[in-house]
C-alpha cells in the first residue's frame, strides 16, 4: 500500500552518438532507434494492460454514470444517454449530505489517531531495548490480516450482549453500548477498528523516518541537557516533517477508499449512520435487488474526484521534496 | 536496567495491540454453549476444535481457490511489472514520466469504482464468476505498486553491471533475464509478497464479480458464513484464523521484506 518514487534524477549517460557528433549518422540513428524500440517493448505489455484493465473499466464506469440504466438495459446494453441526471439525482439524495460528512469524519479522525499513535510508538521503538525488533514486527500483524478477518473479529468484540468490549467497560461502571446497533455509535465503532488497522502503516513509515535523523543531533541535545519533550519538539518532530506529510497524505488517499471494513461491520447502517461515499456507491450498485448502477457509478466518480485532489497534492509534496 | 523497563512497556503495548488477534483465537476455541456467556471466558478454559472441524468440512475448497487466485495474481503482476520497471529505470522509454504519473494516479482509484467498471465488462464478456477473471481484477491492486518497486530498485543497479553484460554480447532481454532479475531478488520477493497478500484478502472484487461461481475465495467463504449463520462464532473465528495463516507465515518468513514494502519509496531515501 505504498507509492514508490518513480522519477529518478534524469542523469543520462550521453549516448555515443551524441558525444561524437560526426561519424556515421545513419548507422547511429538506426542503433538509437533500435534501443528506443527495445525500451518500448519492455513497457508495452504494461501499457496494454493499463489501457484494458484501468482505462477501459474507468471509461465504462463514467459511461454508466451518464446513462439511465435498468437491470434489463444493463444486460442488453441499450440504456439511453441521460447526461448529468444521475449526478443531479445523487446530489439531491438525502443520503448525500450524511455520506459526505461521514466520509470526512471517518477519514480525518482515523488519520489523526493513526498518526499520533503511530508516531508515539515509532519514537518508543526508536530506543534500543531487548525484543524491540521482534515486537515492532508483531505490530505489523493487524495490517497484514485480511480485512474480512479484522472486520468480523471487531464485529464480534463490539457485539452488544456478548462482546468483550462491553464486558471491559462494565469494569469501569459503564453501561453496555450498542456499538454496531445504535446510530450514534456505528460510525465511531468502524473508526476505532480502522485506526487499529492503520497504526502499523504509520508506525513503519515514521520509524524509518526517525532512523534517518542523525544521531549526533540527539547527542548534542543530551549534552545540552535537553528534556525528552524538548528533544521531541525541537529535533524529532521538525526533522520528521517531510515524512509526516507523506504519511498523512498517503493515509488520506487510502482512507477515502475504505469500503470493506465498513460494509462488513455495519453495511453503512443502521439507517445511514455509518455510510460513506464508498459504501453508498456500493449500496446503490450492488447492495439491493434493484440495482441503481447509474447513480452508484456517479457516486463512485465523485469519490475518484475527491481522491484525485488529495492525490495530486501528494504528488506535489513528493516532487517538491525531491527537488 | 532501563532497557528492561522499556522491554516491559513494549510487551504491554504489543499485548494491547494484538488483543483482537488473541480474541479471535480464543473465540475460535470456545464451545458453542459458552459463546453467549456473560462474562465471556477470557481464556479458552474448555477448548474445543468443533469450529476448526467445520472449517475443514465447509471451507477447504475456498482456501484452495484463494491459493490459486493468489499465485495467479503474483505471476501476472511479476510478468507485467518487472520488465516495465526495468525499462522505466534503465532503458528510459519515451513518455516514461507520464507513465509513472499514470501509475501513481492508478493507485488512487477506489476499488469499488474499478469493481463497477469490471462488472459491466465481465458481464459483456461472460467472465463473471470465473477464477481467472478475479486474477485479472485483483492484479489491478498490485501492478502499479509492483512497477514502482521494481523501478525504484532497478535504478539502484550500477550501470557498469549492465554495460559489462552488453560488452559480453548479451542483448537487452538476455541482460534483463540473467543479470537484472537475479540481482533484483529483494524486489521480486517484496512484490510477490504484497500481490499475494492483497489477492488473498480481496473482498470487493470477489463479492461483486464472483457471487455465484463454484470457485469462490475464502473471503467470500467467511462473508457468506457470517450471513447465513451468525450463531456459530467459533466456526467463523476458526475460519478467520485459518484465513490469516498466510499473513502470519509470510510475516515470520519475510519480515524484512514486509517492512521494506511498506516504506519503499513512500519516504525519501
Amino acid at each position: 500500500m505504498t507509492l514508490a518514487r518513480v522519477d529518478r534524477p534524469r542523469r543520462r549517460t550521453p549516448a555515443v552518438a551524441e558525444v561524437s557528433g560526426s561519424g556515421r549518422p545513419a548507422a547511429q540513428r538506426r542503433l538509437r532507434r533500435r534501443s528506443r524500440l527495445t525500451a518500448l517493448a519492455f513497457v508495452a505489455p504494461l501499457i496494454a494492460y493499463l489501457a484494458a484493465f484501468y482505462l477501459y473499466p474507468l471509461y465504462r464506469n463514467l459511461d454508466l454514470s451518464l446513462r439511465d440504466y435498468t437491470v434489463r438495459s444493463f444486460v442488453a446494453g441499450d440504456a439511453p444517454f441521460s447526461g448529468w441526471d444521475n449526478f443531479q439525482k445523487v446530489l439531491d439524495d438525502p443520503t448525500f449530505g450524511p455520506a459526505l460528512r461521514h466520509t470526512m469524519v471517518f477519514t480525518f479522525v482515523s488519520i489523526a489517531f493513526q498518526y499520533v499513535i503511530g508516531l508515539a510508538l515509532a519514537v518508543f521503538f526508536n530506543r534500543h531495548f531487548r525484543l524491540s525488533a521482534v515486537l515492532r514486527a508483531l505490530f505489523l500483524i493487524p495490517w497484514l490480516l485480511p480485512l474480512i478477518v479484522s472486520a468480523s473479529t471487531w464485529s464480534w468484540m463490539f457485539n452488544s450482549e456478548s462482546g468483550v468490549v462491553n464486558y471491559f467497560l462494565h469494569f469501569f461502571g459503564v453501561d453496555p453500548v450498542g456499538w454496531l446497533t445504535s446510530p450514534d455509535w456505528a460510525l465511531p465503532s468502524v473508526i476505532i477498528a480502522n485506526i487499529w488497522i492503520g497504526i502499523p502503516f504509520n508506525l513503519v513509515i515514521l520509524y524509518s523516518g526517525l532512523q534517518n535523523i542523525p544521531a549526533e543531533l540527539y547527542e548534542a541535545a543530551s549534552l545540552d541537557g535537553a528534556s525528552a519533550w524538548q528533544v521531541f519538539r525541537r529535533i524529532t518532530f521538525p526533522l520528521l516533517r517531510p515524512v509526516s506529510a507523506i504519511t498523512l497524505l498517503l493515509g488520506l488517499v487510502y482512507t477515502l477508499k475504505v469500503f470493506d471494513l465498513i460494509w462488513i461491520m455495519t453495511k453503512g447502517g443502521p439507517g445511514d449512520s455509518s455510510s460513506t461515499l464508498a459504501t453508498w456507491s456500493y449500496q446503490l450498485g450492488f447492495g439491493t435487488l434493484l440495482p441503481k448502477f447509474g447513480p452508484g457509478a456517479a457516486v463512485g466518480n465523485l469519490l475518484i474526484l475527491i481522491a484525485l485532489v488529495f492525490g495530486l497534492l501528494y504528488i506535489r509534496v513528493q516532487r517538491r521534496q525531491e527537488a | 536496567m532501563r532497557s528492561r523497563r522499556y522491554t516491559l512497556i513494549g510487551l504491554v503495548l504489543t499485548a494491547l495491540m494484538l488483543f483482537p488477534v488473541y480474541w479471535m483465537l480464543n473465540v475460535s476455541l470456545t464451545p458453542q454453549q459458552d459463546m453467549r456467556k456473560s462474562p465471556p471466558d477470557l481464556f479458552p478454559l474448555h477448548p474445543t476444535f468443533e469450529g476448526y472441524r467445520s472449517v475443514l468440512d465447509d471451507q477447504l475448497p475456498y482456501l484452495g481457490t484463494s491459493l490459486l487466485i493468489g499465485l495467479g495474481t503474483v505471476a501476472l503482476t511479476l510478468v507485467l511489472a518487472a520488465p516495465a520497471g526495468y525499462s522505466l529505470a534503465k532503458l528510459r522509454p519515451r513518455g516514461g514520466g507520464a507513465l509513472g504519473l499514470a501509475l501513481l494516479i492508478a493507485q488512487m482509484v477506489p476499488g469499488i469504482v474499478m469493481a463497477m467498471g469490471f462488472y459491466g465488462i465481465f458481464l459483456d464478456l461472460g467472465l463473471l464468476n470465473s477464477w481467472w477473471g478475479l486474477i485479472i481484477a485483483d492484479s489491478t491492486i498490485a501492478v502499479p505498486f509492483g512497477v514502482m518497486i521494481f523501478t525504484a530498485f532497478m535504478s539502484g543497479i550500477p550501470g557498469e553491471l549492465i554495460a559489462a553484460s552488453r560488452i559480453d554480447g548479451a542483448g537487452t532481454f538476455r541482460t534483463f533475464w540473467s543479470i537484472v532479475l537475479p540481482v533484483s531478488r529483494n524486489a521480486l520477493v517484496t512484490v510477490s509478497l504484497f500481490s499475494f497478500l492483497w489477492a488473498w484478502s480481496d473482498f470487493v472484487f470477489a463479492n461483486t464479480l464472483d457471487g455465484g461461481g463454484d470457485l469462490r475465495p475464502i473471503t467470500l467463504g467467511i462473508y457468506k458464513y457470517i450471513g447465513n449463520n451468525n450463531q456459530e462464532w467459533n466456526a467463523i473465528m476458526a475460519t478467520a484464523v485459518v484465513a490469516s495463516i498466510p499473513a502470519a507465515v509470510l510475516l515470520v518468513l519475510a519480515q524484512r521484506y514486509v517492512a521494506a514494502g511498506v516504506t519503499a519509496g513512500a519516504v525519501k531515501d
